[in-house]
């Protein structure tokens, strides 16, 4: 399917063309629709007899009934090598650096640059020599790229075993150079230059095997570190109505999670907090590294004015990027911001595919496209033995708050944590407003189990405490249980909420948290005897006091200390 | 080029069809029958059957109106005599002067590229406490006011816009009475802003298709002075009416709804609209103020609902009151740590308090013992509602912020209000 293959338009509706053909085409084959000057990239989605369907990546505004349309013989596929780090691109991996630098303000429809440019050259170190037996996936040298060794690996989708025919020295080459060649048993050969590319919508698979996540990840967000924790190549979801902090959460933790590289996926989302993350990040330092923040992320972005059907590409760009660093043995962590309306972009399309609507008029497929997303994440085992790993949260967008919806069903299925904000948490300027009681997490987190158990007990007590109090008076409670309900309260403002624009209480290390809960451990312990309702309520807002002024405090600084005994004294 | 045809095969709400060929995906058209001509706008293509919808509406179309395509997309011209006019959605003039001339822009254009967006900074000062102080009002933002049908929204909206400091302010009105249209442009009069505004309004009584075209007009022309380095403010109201008309289409056209007759791109379409909102690098920029009424005051319903994940944040209007709760703007982190140091201690702390007091409401409601916490809240809740949230009240931020302090020291002592010493130090006022 070599020479070009056309057909012409027959029909539009919105962002779908249909167009007849004569020859064959592929199903999610890539098409371009000649509108005038402008060649709109488009997709086949479904091919009916002698017409097929296309999905438009752009405004399909002027296009007319027998205009051309010209088949590309290949899926929509991603460019991968050294050069991503750092760069911000649009669903189809257009770089928008560069369209802003030669089309200016607006998004120009049609113009489609490389994601990577191959005229750059850089050192290149070789790992294999002629004659070595490589497989997919395997390094065949490696290139510097930010903080990373960046490694060139033998093309994810050769199969079987392939001997290095030849490969060149030490030295700088341009990123398009031929590096090596290799061949194999039947004699094909294959050149291998820095980047490859790969369809966005099949998993890279060339690695040993999946294991299973374990390992605690660090995000310095208290209440997940410690309640519903999130593990190095698992999956967890934000779900949310709007106000109550997703957004401003995926932020934080794509500033002190500790993870190698962060890919951001703003996928219909506003344009406005993209910015945010653009001009904050290349003057914010990683600490690990005193480099830049930019210089380990990748953002794309597809927000929510731009052209839909990109905007369901967007996330598996995003994950086929995600999958690439992982193949070097890096941690990556993916943030989808926000899957619902890369669910809505699925809805709109099978609208006008005229399906039969599921439920709320999202498409059958919905379920399982999500399950299959997510099922990307994970921890795997490299075929050199080192260990790589894909963690994914995604925040969802249920429409009215309303968690029943199916996307947020869905998405629970194949999460490993489920971090529910509400609303009501989120109207008491209680942030992060994830909920305590209603969230969950199957992994394990760093600080003891035990512990743990203590601080859910008395959330849960405090609330039904709470929830009494409402029913028969702070005057019908009994003493014990109204401090039980202000241990919980103490807890929940000193620990589980957290400023987010304070410079020290923003992030919290794990050793911090650990020493912290043992405090507080302390605290919830210890059966205290108080003359009055009053007297209790005064104890607690003057202990929360010092604590608050601790939490902003440097860890094991000498104000730490002088808080630290401060809060000893209170409890006696 | 300029082919008629005149025989029309469908007609189906405002949308008629016609067989033509060498049509444009959204193309004008015209179209003259016995009451007068109307323009229409092509919307789907089917092999030689082309949909369009007639902006004025279909009733009196014959099926032997003359269709005359004019080979080019809805567009707005724009110049500064475009200052101190008022038109139709479909950009005829409402105000017996001459039409439009000047250079032709396309409405609905491309969105902005991302990378030349910069982070808005400058606070928008409205001078009320509420909005200065809580949810700090940001050159650049969008945001709506939810409300129910019977508040004061209009009212709220054209004050802010009086007060703002802009250069060019843009009414988009959609469905608006005629007394509400009356209201704005006499408000705009009498300011003394009218020369500095440019109105757009869709009344009730006009054909629903302008109404869709309305917020795109506006915005065109709004682009179009930012890009020219002017601050604009666009006003819109009320976006449900925008919404409604888009469901109506979309039900002529047979699509299948999502929720509540809404169409699935019910989120994209306003999001095309919203993200208007710009503050383009080494230009001008765009702020939209809009009103979405909540029927049944649900903001679950899917118009305030999308609404709500698409701008930055929204004013809660109640009993003509600027609610704390379910008011939000997402963008006053950006203003309010330049204002005044306790700006922010005193906005987060202010507000939970005042939670607490409407939990002590709820519990003295029931007929519970007051302790003397409670008491505490109560005086303090008061004071709040009629200090600082009644929409009466104007006053700079300076000394709104010193009205908190003054009300909290009334209230509470420093060691209950629990905010960081160094701020009681300096701010808790002496007696």
């Amino acid at each position: 399917m070599s020479e070009t293959r056309t057909g012409r338009v027959i029909g539009v509706n919105g962002n779908m063309v249909a167009a007849g053909f004569d020859a064959q085409v592929m199903q999610n084959e890539v098409a371009f629709v000649v509108c005038g000057s402008d060649r709109l990239k488009a997709e086949v989605i479904r091919v009916r007899g002698k017409s097929c369907d296309l999905q438009v990546f752009e405004d399909t505004a002027g296009v007319r009934v027998g205009d051309r349309v010209e088949f590309a013989g290949k899926l929509l596929s991603v460019d991968l090598g050294p050069g991503l780090l750092g760069q911000v691109f649009d669903g189809l991996q257009n770089p928008l650096e560069g369209l802003a630098a030669g089309h200016g303000f607006f998004l120009k429809r049609g113009v489609y640059l490389p994601a990577i440019d191959r005229e750059v050259v850089q050192e290149f170190t070789p790992l294999v020599k002629t004659g070595d037996r490589v497989r997919s996936g395997d390094r065949i040298g490696t290139v510097p790229e930010k903080i990373f060794s960046h490694a060139i690996m033998v093309p994810f989708g050769l199969e079987g075993q392939w001997q290095v025919v030849d490969v060149v020295t030490k030295g700088t080459y341009s990123r398009k150079h031929v590096l090596a060649r290799v061949r194999d048993e039947q004699g094909e050969t294959v050149e291998i230059s820095m980047v490859q590319t790969w369809p966005v919508k099949i998993p890279i698979k060339a690695y040993d095997e999946k294991l299973k996540p374990v390992k605690p990840l660090v995000t310095k967000v208290r209440i997940i570190d410690t309640l519903v924790p999130v593990a190095v190549g698992g999956t967890f979801c934000t779900p949310g109505p709007f106000g109550a902090g997703k957004t401003v959460l995926q932020h934080k933790l794509s500033r002190h999670a500790e993870v190698d590289i962060v890919i951001i996926a703003a996928c219909g989302e506003r344009a406005g907090e993209v910015v945010e993350v653009l001009k904050e990040f290349p003057e914010l330092n990683d600490p690990r590294t005193g480099r830049t923040l930019m210089d380990r992320t990748v953002i794309i972005c597809n927000t929510s004015s731009m052209p839909v059907a990109a905007r369901e590409s967007s996330v598996y760009t995003a994950v086929t990027i995600a999958e690439y660093y992982r193949q070097m043995g890096l941690n990556v962590l993916l943030l989808a911001d926000s899957t619902s309306r890369w669910a809505q972009a699925m809805r709109e399309m099978s609208g006008r595919l005229e399906e039969i609507p599921g439920e709320e008029a999202f498409p059958a497929y919905l379920e399982s496209r999500i399950a299959s997303f997510y099922e990307r994440a994970g921890l795997v085992r490299l075929r050199d033995g080192s260990t790589g790993s894909v963690t994914i949260g995604g925040t969802v967008s249920p429409a009215g708050g309303n968690f029943e919806e199916p996307v947020t069903q869905a998405t629970l299925k194949v999460a490993g944590a489920f971090h529910g904000l509400s609303r009501a948490r989120a109207n008491a300027r209680r942030y992060p407003a994830i909920d305590p009681l209603e969230s969950w997490s199957k992994y394990k987190g760093f600080v003891p189990e035990a512990q743990v158990a203590k601080a859910r007990f008395y959330l849960k007590r405090s609330a039904d405490v709470n929830q009494m109090m409402k029913v028969v008076g702070e005057e019908g409670t009994p003493a014990l249980d109204f401090v039980d309900y202000l241990k919980g309260e103490f807890l929940d403002a000193v620990y589980l909420q957290q400023n987010a624009f304070d410079k020290v209480d923003e992030s919290s290390s794990s050793e911090r948290q650990t020493y912290m809960f043992a405090v507080l451990e302390k605290i919830l312990d210890k059966a205290y005897v108080f003359s009055s309702k009053d007297e209790a309520r005064a104890f607690f807002q003057g202990l929360r006091q010092v604590f608050i002024n601790w939490n902003s405090s440097e860890f094991m600084s000498e104000d730490f200390r002088r808080l630290e005994r401060e809060i000893a004294a209170k409890i006696g | 080029m300029d082919k008629v045809y005149t025989e029309v095969i469908k007609i189906a709400g405002d949308v008629i069809t016609v067989e033509a060929e060498g049509i444009g995906n959204r193309e004008l058209a015209e179209v003259r029958s016995r009451f007068g001509v109307s323009l229409a706008q092509v919307i789907r293509m089917d092999g030689q059957k082309v949909s369009l919808q007639v902006l004025s509406g279909s009733r009196g179309i014959s099926t032997d109106a003359r269709v005359r395509f004019l080979g080019r997309p809805m567009m707005v011209s724009f110049s500064d005599d475009l200052l101190g006019r008022v038109f139709t959605g479909s950009g005829e003039p409402r105000d017996n002067g001459p039409r439009m001339t000047g250079e032709m822009v396309p409405i609905g254009g491309p969105s902005v590229n991302p990378v030349q967006r910069v982070v808005p900074k400058n606070m928008v000062h409205t001078g009320i406490p509420m909005i200065d102080v809580f949810n700090t009002l940001v050159e650049s933002q969008k945001l709506p006011i939810f409300s129910v049908a019977g508040e004061p929204y209009n009212q709220l909206l054209a004050r802010i816009a009086m007060q703002a400091d802009v250069d060019v302010i843009i009414l988009g009105g959609m469905g608006l009475k005629f007394d509400d249209y009356l209201f704005f442009r006499d408000t705009l009069e009498k300011a003394g802003a009218l020369p500095r505004s440019v109105l757009f309004v869709h009344t009730a009584s006009d054909p629903t298709v302008e109404c869709l075209l309305v917020p795109d007009m506006a915005l065109a022309a709004a682009e179009q002075f930012a890009l020219k380095d002017k601050r604009v403010l666009v006003l819109l109201t009320d976006m449900t009416n925008f919404a409604d008309s888009l469901k109506e289409i979309a039900i002529t056209m047979e699509q299948i709804p999502s929720n509540r007759g809404y169409p699935g791109d019910l989120y994209s379409q306003l999001a095309a609209r919203y993200e208007k909102a710009v503050d383009f690098k080494g230009a001008g920029s765009i702020t939209i103020l809009a009103v979405t009424t909540m029927p049944g005051d649900d903001v679950t319903h899917p118009v305030p609902d999308n609404t709500g994940y698409i701008t930055e944040g929204q004013f809660y209007l109640k009993g003509g009151r600027i609610e704390p709760f379910g008011s939000l703007s997402r963008l006053k982190q950006q203003v309010n740590g330049n204002t005044r140091e306790d700006h922010r201690a005193i906005m987060d702390r202010m507000i939970q308090l005042f939670a607490d007091y409407r939990e002590t409401l709820e519990k003295l409601s029931m007929g519970f013992q007051m302790s003397a916490w409670d008491k505490k809240l109560l005086k303090y809740g008061e004071r709040f509602e009629n200090e600082l949230m009644d929409l009466s009240v104007n006053i700079p931020l300076e000394q709104a912020l010193d009205l908190g302090w003054q009300i909290l020291e009334d209230c509470f002592t420093p060691q209950e209000v629990g905010m960081k010493l160094a701020l009681i130090e300096k701010y808790w006022p002496r007696k």
